[in-house]
């Protein structure tokens, strides 16, 4: 059984104001993603994700096609029980506080007042939040929103869950405990859908990605499969190389570039840096760095959005 | 396990269950009880009702002999048009200011339906509105009670009657909610509950004008609108006129069956509708 399969799902908005017409916002998106994974859907603004998410969500309806959530139709309650969701720029009942609103769900949830009270308990210190636990949400930062929008995503202990720019708002410590808190999730057996635009935190953490563009799917697999995984260059940094020296291993290298004391040297393959580097350590040049360079899937991902853009 | 995920309803091997129907509608209306009586205009709307209730002594002192007369009236008045004005305001917002404000987004994706979350909405504000009812009729007889009256049961009959009258706003007021802006579903509401009012004014607009299409229309409205004038014994109740158990019984029936179709209509319409 998949946890999410999408099958021609298609959604139309109308838009205009008294001349009313159809935009697409989701075309015929096939979407697979399997139990146990962490599955990133990433695009640029308005490439379906979000609307991706609603259909799921069952908050708008879809023009076309079907989608299951683990095996289950969108509107089954069953299956609701097992799923946990963060949207977007989380928004809650301002006037509840922290605790009451764990609560509340917890209530929708069926979950008992003991587990409730430990649910809440768990969530809150989980996501840092124990000391603003009984501050009202009016109160709260963006940060301590999105922090308290992870938690009440979690107060079921959900099957799946699924997190729309989950890193949104979160401080450098807080986007590592993002990270932290997804992989936990995965070791448990949890499956995370997860929808980002910042493509570090999904190349990080995602075992498969899908790559919307004006609500076309563009690619989806392996992140291996996707992206060329092959050496692309080595940059090397060294000290002490003078013009003279440079000029002569002119040949093997593509391009360099100086920076104070130091010179930047990219290699075009790692058989001309290790034939390169004994001649330079014996003229005195000292190496201070070598990094390899790979494609990212920054890199890939522009790529295929401009290719995508061209069309 | 961890304490992230814990122990899941399915690792366990047990049937995945939620919370029973009405429990979840009740936890809505709890939690839409506790919304309206953290909001600070509630308070002042209340407060307002009770003032007016305490100024009636005011001037059933300068009117020689009615004191009591002025008490009753201007008490069921305050009662009937603070609890409309909160009905209004607060019943306008329930679904709409859901909407707006995206707070939809994270209670619909937890297993309730969409109908259960109107209804537990519905019966949520129903409950506001029966506790303020509740102390502003606290606060009349208390009235009554400084200035000597013996207790007036009668007035209770009336009180229930404008709850009723309220209830079924409310319904008149979400109906509208769930497809318009809070702006034109306070509009509409309030259209309806005047019109409501003017009812029966509209069926006999037939025999006093000429056009033939004109009393067609009102005809339909006539039967279309609720007839808010079924809940109206006030004038009878201060006057000590009887008003039958019967009458009250049929209203409740009147009233039950309206608000059920209302309520029905609001979550048809709520169903289909695409979230923003």
């Amino acid at each position: 059984m998949r946890a999410v399969e999408t099958r021609g799902l298609t959604k139309d908005y109308l838009v205009g104001s008294l001349l009313q017409r159809k935009k697409r916002a989701l075309d015929a998106l096939d979407l697979e993603v399997d139990e146990g994974e962490i599955f990133g859907l990433i695009g640029p603004n308005g490439a379906g994700k979000t609307t991706t998410l609603k259909l799921l969500m069952g908050l708008v309806f879809p023009s076309g096609g079907e989608a299951r959530i683990l095996g289950r139709p969108l509107d089954d309650p069953e299956m609701k029980q097992q799923i946990g969701y963060l949207p977007e720029h989380p928004y809650f009942y301002d006037y509840l506080t922290g605790r009451e609103l764990l609560t509340y769900f917890g209530q929708l949830f069926g979950l008992s007042r003991e587990e409730r009270r430990q649910r809440c308990r768990e969530l809150l210190e989980k996501v840092g939040m124990t000391e603003a636990a009984d501050v009202p949400l009016r109160k709260y930062s963006k940060g301590m929103t999105q922090r308290l929008g992870i938690a009440q995503a979690l107060v079921n202990r959900p099957r799946l869950v699924f997190l729309d720019e989950p890193m949104s708002g979160l401080d450098p410590i807080g986007r590592r405990e993002m990270s932290l808190l997804v992989r936990e999730l995965r070791e448990s057996g949890v499956t995370v859908f997860f929808c980002s635009h910042i493509l570090s935190d999904v190349e990080q953490l995602c075992d498969r990605v899908a790559i919307l563009n004006r609500g076309k799917l563009v690619e989806s697999g392996r992140l291996s499969e996707i992206v060329d995984v092959s050496l692309r260059s080595l940059e090397v940094v060294v000290e002490g190389l003078t013009p003279e020296l440079e000029s002569r291993i002119a040949g093997s290298f593509q391009h360099s570039r100086r920076q104070g004391p130091r010179c930047h040297i990219s290699f075009g393959d790692s058989a001309d840096f290790e034939r390169t580097l004994p001649f330079l350590v014996e003229s005195g040049v000292r190496l201070v760095s070598v990094t390899p360079v790979k494609e990212t899937l920054e890199d890939h991902f522009v790529r295929e959005v401009k290719a995508g853009g061209r069309e | 396990m961890n304490a992230v995920a814990g122990t899941r309803p399915s690792d366990a091997g047990s049937r995945v269950e939620g919370a029973p129907v009405l429990r979840k509608i009740g936890y809505v209306a709890l939690n839409t009880y506790r919304e309206t009586v953290r909001d600070k205009v509630l308070y002042n709307l209340v407060l307002f009702a009770l003032l007016m209730i305490g100024s009636s002594y005011v001037l059933g002192a300068i009117s020689v002999y009615q004191e009591i007369k002025v008490i009753k009236d201007l008490g069921l008045a305050s009662i009937s048009i603070f609890g409309m004005v909160i009905a209004i305001f607060i019943g306008i917002g329930l679904v709409s200011k859901e909407i707006d404000k995206r707070t939809l987004y994270g209670i619909l994706p937890k297993p309730i339906s969409r109908s259960q979350f109107l209804l537990g909405k519905y019966f949520g504000l129903c409950l506001t509105l029966l506790v303020n009812v509740m102390v502003m009729t606290v606060g009349l007889y208390v009235l009554l009670f400084l200035m000597k009256e013996p207790f007036a049961p009668a007035l209770l009959k009336a009180i229930f009657l404008v709850y009723l009258e309220l209830a079924l706003l409310v319904a008149v007021a979400i109906l509208f909610s769930t497809f318009t802006s809070s702006i034109l579903s306070g509009l509409f509401a309030g259209f309806v509950y005047a019109a409501g009012y003017l009812s029966s004014d509209l069926k006999n607009l037939e025999s006093v004008v000429e056009s033939a299409f004109l009393p067609q229309v009102t005809r339909v409205l006539y039967y279309l609108l609720p007839n808010f004038k079924n809940f109206d014994v006030k004038a009878a109740v201060v006057a000590g006129d009887p008003v039958p158990w019967s009458q009250l019984g049929w209203a409740t029936a009147y009233a039950a069956i309206y608000i059920a179709l209302l309520l029905v209509g609001s979550c048809w319409i709520f169903q289909k509708r695409n979230l923003k």
